[in-house]
């Protein structure tokens, strides 16, 4: 750990170059935040398609239900011809969720740009507690072990997990319930103590990081946006990850045996029930109080999958704007309020849960409120926008599309906070193209905005615009033609999980449409190639970056690219905020970097 | 190439709209009008809050639609310098916040009507029709035998059918819902009504239908690998149909063809008056 005191941190800079680490220590067991973030992209980027090939699957039984899956079937469902089996279906949107939230959405944004960005946004030489940092990204592995193991017990009785990410009891609790709660259950739940574990060191570390290690000058009201972002989300994973952590304990000692002896606890399953012919259960415990501790953990997951990211994209758009950002402390209030808001929100999940109906009422009133924060943040970047000399480049692009996808995710979301309207859209494909828009539409394009804009802080050379346009075109075009039918089909009553709903007569007529977002997806899927392409191929063959192409503000761009171990040549000293874009303070240029000393000296970019 | 942009972020909106707008014409709406008083009181809200949200929509992307536009015929060599505006802030944190109370308050009275148990209504409460016990993967219905009221413990005379819920059209019926394992979920989408089924606790829940109709009832929590096939049907028919519906599951259930002191009397006289 280093201090902010130049002296000091001068002399630790000497005493790292004085040895080298090796190979191993430098790459791979790495201590250093940027190594260490880098790895954290690249993981879930290859989890991202692993993810989506999952989803494809499921896309692919709803288009021609029952037909043998082309590429992958062969490979994957082997057993039933290279066809779903409705047993394998539940599977396949299980391990697209788990894949795609615990060890994509939540990695990539605290662990790659968190890691990456907070010590150097805020002018550290690296975390607080570095080898802590380390061993978050190495507790990704055995949760990607787990996930994997438990998906690979498909084929015999037991097969991969199969209650819904959301792993409701009884169905999860009771080995005999379905085909996947036997051991692949219990090896899912192995594995999200240690996405719990790896992300709860990670907040650990960047509260005290922000807290403690930021340069003379950079005040909290000088923090970037991505910082505060980042801050809020790591107080936030501290204190609602602890309650999944337990109930997913508990959910433990409700299913296992240990030492030929059941534990056998009764946390969540109530007596004398008969499921599927197994001995009646004895019982004592509830059901809804899972749900309970589930969503208050996992409502609050949705602020740590976006918090990040609504930062980061606020970054991006002053830049490319070349403007100060609109209200600037009503973004870092209304980021705190959707995060403050989200601690009593989780009862939204369970409007027809069968709890209180009194407490539905106020779930409502609060679910309603947090649309406040987020349309003041809405209007705040459009505000931002109006004014500004916009570089309509892949950067920008992604930002828009964030901007303009979370606004339709948030209205959408107006409709399953009305409790009467939520009777019947719960369940529903509604849902699934709310939560899309929202994680999909806002985050991964923000997040796919957020690899171009760092990359050529992190490896030192620019990606390709050309490559980075066509992916964005087919990504977003692919989307939107993906997920805004589910608005329809959910307004048409098709319900989620549904290996077969056509099976259902009212339901019959809306095939073609789903052959159509099929189709769809699968354009956006391969595009997704372009972005590896892109991605690794710049690594190598990107043009060079100077330490500041985008002509930013921020601390991290007076840095090297790529910065070397211990980032900064010297400490740097924060004057002013990180948005003062097309200030009157400057002639020639319209970027006042936080560290400039005015009047400015033979301005060098 | 930037005001290409412009418009290709101007088309995907107006797309939207468009299939939204030509969505009931084919067929990619509701399955049909709400066949219930609450369900049609739920559509009601739920066009209220899309008028609403369709306006929001349509406001923030002309907004954003115009800045874009703007910033990219942007000339002059520096971009506009402003931090903000507190009065901007102001308005934009009230208004939506009155819209979104007023959206929040507005909804309740139908939610107590529906959840609230002291705001059933009597005439459902004071004889439950049925008692639906969802289970993997099927509905087991259980009515009492005519002229007795539902209790919560099976009773020797009790009917039952699988899959099959009738029930009378017209007025407020209620059913007590529970579950044999794990959770499911009670829905009929054509009368806009779904209900968790929670292994443990018994809930009543009580809609009605406007109709005589046949809907379709189907599981809509995740209750394992046939949860796509918990296909049932509510059937809801006048009284004199139900009454004689009710009083054909007694004789199959119950009539062996031989008259014994157990058989009601009202019975015995039907079975005389079909042997005649």
């Amino acid at each position: 750990m280093s201090v902010a005191h130049p002296a000091l941190a001068d002399h630790s800079h000497e005493a790292h170059g004085h040895h080298d680490p090796g190979f191993v220590r430098k790459y791979i067991f790495s201590t250093d935040h940027k190594v260490i973030g880098i790895q954290f992209l690249a993981t879930p980027l290859l989890m991202l398609m692993v993810g989506g090939a999952l989803a494809l699957g499921v896309r692919w039984q709803l288009a021609f239900p029952w037909q043998a899956m082309p590429i992958l079937g062969s490979g994957l469902f082997a057993a039933e011809g290279g066809q779903i089996s409705p047993e394998t279906y539940t599977m396949l949107f299980t391990m697209h969720a788990s894949v795609m939230i615990f060890l994509v959405i939540i990695p990539v944004l605290a662990g790659a740009f968190g890691n990456f960005l907070i010590p150097l946004m805020i002018g550290a030489d690296d975390m607080a507690f570095p080898t802590l940092n380390m061993l978050s990204y190495w507790f990704m592995w055995p949760a990607i072990f787990f996930f994997g193991a438990s998906f690979a017990t498909a084929g015999g009785p037991n097969a991969g997990p199969a209650a819904g990410w959301t792993s409701y009891p009884v169905l999860s609790a009771i080995p005999d319930a379905a085909p996947g709660s036997g051991p692949a259950q219990t090896l899912w739940l192995f594995g999200l103590t240690f996405v719990g574990v790896s992300s709860m060191m990670g907040s650990v570390n960047y509260m005290t990081t922000i807290i403690n290690m930021r340069a003379p000058g950079m005040t909290l009201f000088r923090m970037p946006m991505t910082i505060w972002g980042m801050f809020i989300t790591a107080i936030l994973q501290a204190f609602a990850l602890p309650v999944l952590t337990a109930a997913g304990f508990m959910q433990l000692f409700d299913r296992v045996r240990l030492f030929g002896m059941g534990i056998h606890t009764c946390f969540f399953v109530p007596a004398g029930l008969i499921v599927n012919n197994a001995d009646p259960t004895v019982g004592g415990g509830h059901p809804l109080l899972w749900q309970h501790q589930f969503w208050f953990y996992s409502h609050s997951a949705v602020s740590i999958m976006l918090l990040p990211v609504m930062g980061m994209v606020s970054d991006m758009l002053t830049t490319m704007c070349r403007k100060p950002l609109f209200g600037y402390k009503p973004m870092v209030y209304s980021l705190a309020a959707i995060a403050g808001l989200g601690f009593i929100v989780w009862g939204h999940h369970m409007f027809t849960s069968g709890m209180n109906p009194a407490l539905g009422m106020t779930f409502m009133i609060s679910t309603m409120m947090i649309a406040l924060p987020s349309a003041v943040k809405v209007f705040n970047w459009i505000g931002t926008i109006w004014g500004g000399k916009v570089q309509f480049n892949t950067v920008m692009l992604n930002c828009v599309a964030f901007i303009s996808m979370f606004i339709v995710g948030g209205l959408s979301g107006i409709f399953m906070a009305a409790v009467p309207v939520d009777i019947y859209f719960h369940d529903t494909y509604f849902i699934v193209a709310h939560f899309h828009y929202v994680l999909f539409g806002a985050t991964l394009f923000g997040v796919f905005g957020g690899i171009q804009y760092w990359f050529p802080k992190m490896f030192g050379r620019m990606m390709s615009e050309t490559l980075g346009k066509i992916h964005f075109f087919l990504s977003f075009a692919g989307f939107n033609c993906t997920f805004f039918p589910m608005h329809l089909l959910g307004i048409a009553g098709m319900p989620r999980r549904y290996a077969d709903p056509y099976l259902h007569p009212y339901l019959e007529h809306l095939l073609p449409m789903n052959q159509f977002m099929t189709i769809s997806a699968i354009v956006m899927g391969f595009a997704q190639f372009l972005l590896l392409i892109n991605f690794f191929g710049s690594i190598f063959w990107g043009k060079k970056a100077s330490r500041n192409p985008w002509n930013a503000n921020g601390l991290e761009w007076v840095a090297p690219s790529p910065p070397p171990h211990g980032n900064f040549e010297s400490v740097p000293v924060v004057h002013r905020g990180p948005y003062e874009y097309s200030s009157p303070l400057v002639d020639d240029r319209d970027y006042l970097m936080q560290t400039d000393v005015l009047p400015l000296k033979g301005a060098e970019a | 190439m930037a005001k290409s942009w412009c418009i290709f972020f101007i088309f995907w909106p107006t797309l939207a709209l468009a299939v939204c707008w030509m969505a009931p014409a084919w067929g990619w709406w509701f399955p049909g009008d709400a066949a219930s008083t609450l369900g049609a009181r739920i559509d009601d809200l739920f066009y209220l809050i899309l008028i609403i949200v369709s306006v929001v929509f349509v406001g923030t992307h002309v907004g954003l639609a115009y800045v874009l536009w703007r910033g990219s015929s942007f000339n002059e060599p520096k971009a506009l310098f402003t931090h903000g505006s507190h009065n901007l802030e102001v308005i934009w944190t009230i208004v939506p916040s009155g819209i979104l109370l007023f959206i929040a308050l507005y909804q309740m009275d139908v939610w107590a009507d529906y959840r609230v148990q002291s705001a059933f209504p009597p005439e459902a409460v004071r004889a439950p029709v049925a008692e639906v016990t969802a289970r993997q993967f099927e509905w087991r219905i259980r009515y009492p035998a005519p002229g007795k009221t539902l209790q919560l413990t099976p009773q020797p005379d009790d009917l039952y059918t699988v899959n099959d819920l009738h029930i009378p059209v017209g007025r407020p019926v209620m059913i007590q819902l529970r579950s044999d394992d794990v959770q499911h979920s009670f829905f009929v989408p054509m009368l806009r009504v779904k209900q968790d089924a929670v292994p443990g606790l018994v809930i009543p829940i009580w809609f009605d239908s406007v109709r005589s109709d046949t809907y379709e009832l189907l599981c809509a929590e995740l209750c394992g690998w046939g949860h796509y096939k918990m296909k049932a049907r509510v059937v809801a028919q006048s009284d004199a149909n139900f009454k004689s519906y009710l009083a054909e599951l007694h004789r199959e259930q119950f009539d062996d063809g031989v008259p014994s002191a157990a058989t009601e009397s009202s019975e015995a006289a039907e079975t005389a008056s079909k042997s005649e």
